[in-house]
């Protein structure tokens, strides 16, 4: 499905002649697919991702790194898309929410939210799968200071700080709740 | 859940929202006579009512009347309904209701409306009655087939059965005979002795899409040919556009078209950099009006002034003025700031003005007077305009208002495809409705360690005057004084007045926690600190009050033992109480709180216990109440809009904060059983948390607050207040 937004994006560009200049075909590596469009370079990674792919499943935040809301993993590390310009990821692998699952750490923590039902309206919680698969990828076995520090970059407005810091521990541990 | 059941929630939650995506399928279908994507299909079907939609599979689609914002209204309105069905709940799907008021109304306001934490207390009785009909209907079909009488038939997970002679016959065998039933009336519900589903912590269906990035909220609505809008309102409230020149924007790569409204400007782009690059690159001059002078300080100075005159008697039993001319006498005045929502899926709506028809695609919590106000906007009839609903990424009030869509109409009737238009956070912070600014006075009398007299005058905006004008009758805003004379003790002498006082320029709305979140705090604040003068602890004292409200004076009771209340603590540690009625659900809350030399506030712990009547979701109310609790202390702890020159002055998470995981303590909430009807949740725990650490302090540190957000520099070692 997605690969059909695609196409209309790609649609709109080509056939558009109001289209001006100024972009620059970029390749980028997401989620283990080679993604070729044009954009300008300084464009955030979370627009690209958004407005050109039509992967919508990072989300739209605050535009200034404050939230976490954005959050996707460049080769392996969480970073914030909403201030990364395209041009700085060019050649390196992007993953987003809609393939951490196939990352063992990534599965374990969507399982965890799952089990703890932690997610209420869920549009933070994106960033917050990101970022806690991330930790645990580097860190398997994080104690509450590990988690302070790589998910205090994530808002919650729902609320749900509790129910992450449980989740990301019965990930780590293979416990159910 | 099962992988099967699984997959097909998954579906139907994807293919029910009609967006996106999936979309592009449905387009070409649709074209050809702009009927709704989501069009409710009962052809087929056992339709018995509005709610409930049974296929020949027996696959039972449940349509929502209120919508999921986080607070798990879905599963839970779906376990009311489909347990008095007795559907088999892995076969149970959900799909948003189209905007009809007649059909999907809220019982207690008469219109689609998700608000005031009365999802469950509104449909309670009619879901359930709905669904025991349409069962009903099910076990008389299954018995005429067999021509048996339909008292020995029984209904269980989708099937109906008759003992006598074994046999069995599923829903979806049943649904094409049972459609031309006549509706029976007066069917009986459960007993809630034989509850199966209601009471249990069933696993939400909204959320396995939410772990991949496959939930649909409005923001991510993607159509053909569809582009992006950033908007800039005017600064200063009630302003209106002057001159743009647009001579470099419309130069820049990706941009489109620039849209200049009454109010606002909007670039219409590619994608939202080249929209927001094209705003940037806007000359704006705004005719900024007379609102251009306005501060923070005009808007206190007037509410001072307003709230020492006389208000609308709300409540008066007893003789105040007597009681209050006894004992030992106590005045405090309470003040609490505006406060914008910032759910986290900032504001938008998608918009397509054809020429007979407006489609929108969003997540609102109030999608009738969407549809109404869009057809005004794009001029045409409120039956041609099609509302896509979608999942919210948070409400919290904001999405009560229709603003943000009105806006996209008159944005997108300007060109022919269709726009989706999103605001920056900057715009959701600068351009919200606002959690008005309140002043509570309260007066009152101690008698021998006991309240003698209790005048409760509250004076802020009246939120229901503009968004619900029939409801403000006799200058009351019944919803500014909910807590105020609902207030859960025993007081003999009780008066309660409103004074209507609207802030000069800023518009205000509901907001989490809504009127309660004034009452709850001024009376528990004040409680605390009439225990101090009585020289009782603050829990006793208010047990000695609570003798005629035993759920209250129980809760009160449970959360003193779990919360280790009476226990010691180190220095500049103290607990706090809050103990509150609101929503027909009975919360009583203990924080724990450290607070340093510096007047640095560490939250050590929290508890609470709640009763609200019957639980259907248990686990949603212990949610709830969780992060309703860290809403709440987050506005304690840091919320407050400031405004200088008519501008809201913060502008995005940095100078607008809000809690995170590292603040977080640890958070135990415990639901009671109870056999009473549900009460609300929603909003709850977001009023509890505020008095509590508020009253936390004062035990910490002798420091009598009486302002939020809470004033770290009254707190430092050695200050007194």
């Amino acid at each position: 499905m997605i690969m059909v937004a695609r196409k209309f994006a790609d649609q709109v560009a080509a056939s558009d002649p109001a289209s001006k200049g100024m972009h620059m075909a970029t390749t980028l590596t997401i989620n283990g697919e080679t993604k070729s469009f044009d954009a300008p370079p300084e464009m955030p990674l979370l627009w690209v991702l958004r407005d050109i792919l039509g992967m919508t499943g990072t989300k739209f935040g605050c535009g200034i790194a404050q939230c976490g809301a954005c959050t996707v993993h460049v080769d392996g590390k969480a970073v914030r898309s909403c201030v990364l310009p395209v041009s700085a990821v060019a050649n390196r692998a992007v993953t987003t929410i809609e393939h951490v699952g196939s990352t063992p750490a990534g599965a374990k923590v969507q399982k965890a939210w799952l089990d703890a039902e932690v997610i209420q309206c869920g549009y933070c919680q994106s960033g917050q799968i990101m970022a806690a698969a991330a930790l645990l990828a580097a860190t398997p076995h994080p104690d509450d200071s590990d988690i302070d520090a790589a998910m205090a970059g994530n808002i919650c407005r729902c609320g749900t700080y509790v129910r992450i810091r449980e989740a990301i521990k019965q990930a780590a541990s293979g416990r159910q709740s | 859940m099962n992988a099967h059941n699984d997959v097909s929630r998954r579906t139907l939650l994807t293919g029910g929202l009609a967006t996106g995506f999936l979309l592009a399928f449905h387009l070409p279908l649709r074209a050809a006579g702009n009927e709704p994507v989501q069009r409710d299909v009962t052809d087929g079907k056992f339709a018995p009512n509005a709610f409930i939609r049974i296929d020949q599979t027996g696959r039972t689609v449940l349509m929502m009347p209120q919508v999921e914002m986080g607070q798990g209204t879905y599963t839970s309105i779906s376990a009311v309904i489909a347990e008095e069905l007795d559907a088999d709940w892995s076969k149970v799907e959900v799909q948003h209701a189209p905007p009809n008021d007649k059909l999907y109304g809220n019982p207690t306001f008469g219109l689609q409306v998700t608000g005031n934490s009365n999802s469950i207390r509104a449909w309670w009785t009619p879901l359930r009655k709905a669904g025991a009909t349409a069962r009903a209907m099910l076990v008389q079909t299954a018995a005429s087939q067999w021509g048996v009488e339909p008292s020995g038939c029984t209904a269980s997970k989708g099937e109906v059965s008759h003992a006598a002679s074994g046999r069995k016959l599923g829903y979806g065998e049943l649904a094409l005979a049972a459609q031309g039933q006549t509706p029976p009336k007066d069917v009986a519900v459960k007993d809630p002795r034989d509850f199966v589903l209601i009471g249990q912590p069933l696993k939400r269906l909204d959320t396995p899409d939410k772990v991949n990035g496959k939930a649909l909220y409005g923001i991510d609505a993607i159509l053909p040919g569809m582009k992006i809008a950033a908007i800039a309102n005017c600064p200063v409230f009630g302003g209106k556009v002057g001159k743009v020149d647009d001579s470099a924007a419309v130069k820049l790569p990706g941009v489109r078209k620039v849209v200049v409204l009454d109010d606002a400007v909007a670039v219409i782009g590619d994608h939202m950099w080249a929209a927001k690059k094209g705003l940037e690159a806007l000359k704006i001059e705004w005719n900024e009006g007379p609102n251009a002078g306005i501060s923070t300080k005009d808007i206190w100075d007037d509410l001072r002034k307003a709230s020492e005159k006389d208000g609308a008697i709300a409540k008066s039993d007893g003789d105040i003025a007597k009681a209050l001319a006894t004992g030992d006498k106590f005045e405090a005045a309470y003040e609490l700031p505006f406060l914008a929502h910032a759910s986290m899926e900032p504001i938008n709506a998608t918009v397509h003005v054809r020429p007979d028809a407006c489609e929108i695609w969003t997540g609102t919590q109030i999608m009738t007077r969407v549809q109404s106000e869009a057809a005004k906007a794009a001029g045409v009839p409120v039956d041609k305009v099609i509302v896509n609903q979608h999942l919210l990424g948070g409400g919290f009030g904001r999405k009560l208002e229709p603003d943000m869509v009105v806006a996209a109409v008159n944005i997108a009737k300007q060109v022919d495809y269709p726009v989706k238009v999103v605001w920056t956070r900057e715009e959701d912070i600068q351009h919200d409705v606002y959690r008005p600014v309140y002043r509570d006075q309260i007066t009152a009398s101690l008698v021998d360690g006991k309240i003698a007299g209790w005048k409760y005058k509250v004076a802020g905006s009246a939120v229901l005057a503009r968004w619900l004008p029939p409801a403000f009758q006799k200058g009351i805003d019944i919803d500014a004084i909910d807590a105020a004379v609902d207030a859960p003790y025993d007081f003999a002498n009780f008066h309660v007045e409103y004074v209507r006082a609207e802030p000069l320029s800023i518009p205000t709305g509901f907001w989490r926690g809504v009127g309660p979140n004034n009452n709850v705090f001024a009376v528990e604040c004040a409680m605390d600190e009439l225990a101090r003068k009585a020289g009782k602890d603050p829990i006793e004292f208010r047990k000695s009050m609570l003798t005629r409200n035993p759920r209250m004076l129980a809760v009160l009771n449970h959360v003193a033992e779990k919360s280790g209340w009476g226990q010691p603590l180190p220095p500049r540690v103290g607990r706090g109480v809050c103990v509150q009625p609101s929503f027909a659900s009975f919360i009583a809350t203990v924080v724990e709180a450290e607070v340093d030399e510096f007047g640095e506030i560490a939250l050590r712990r929290i508890t609470s216990v709640v009763d609200t009547g019957i639980a259907v979701n248990p686990d949603t109310v212990k949610a709830q109440i969780e992060g309703g609790l860290i809403f709440g202390l987050t506005a304690a702890l840091y919320g407050e809009i400031t405004i200088d020159k008519g501008r809201v002055q913060q502008s995005n998470f940095h100078d607008y904060r809000m809690m995170r995981i590292n603040e977080t303590p640890k958070v135990e909430v415990i639901v009671v059983k109870s056999g009473e009807a549900p009460g609300g949740i929603g909003e709850a725990g977001v009023n509890a948390g505020p008095p509590a650490l508020r009253n936390a302090i004062l035990a910490a540190t002798g420091v009598t607050l009486r302002r939020l957000p809470i004033d770290r520099k009254l707190l430092a070692a050695g200050k007194k207040a």
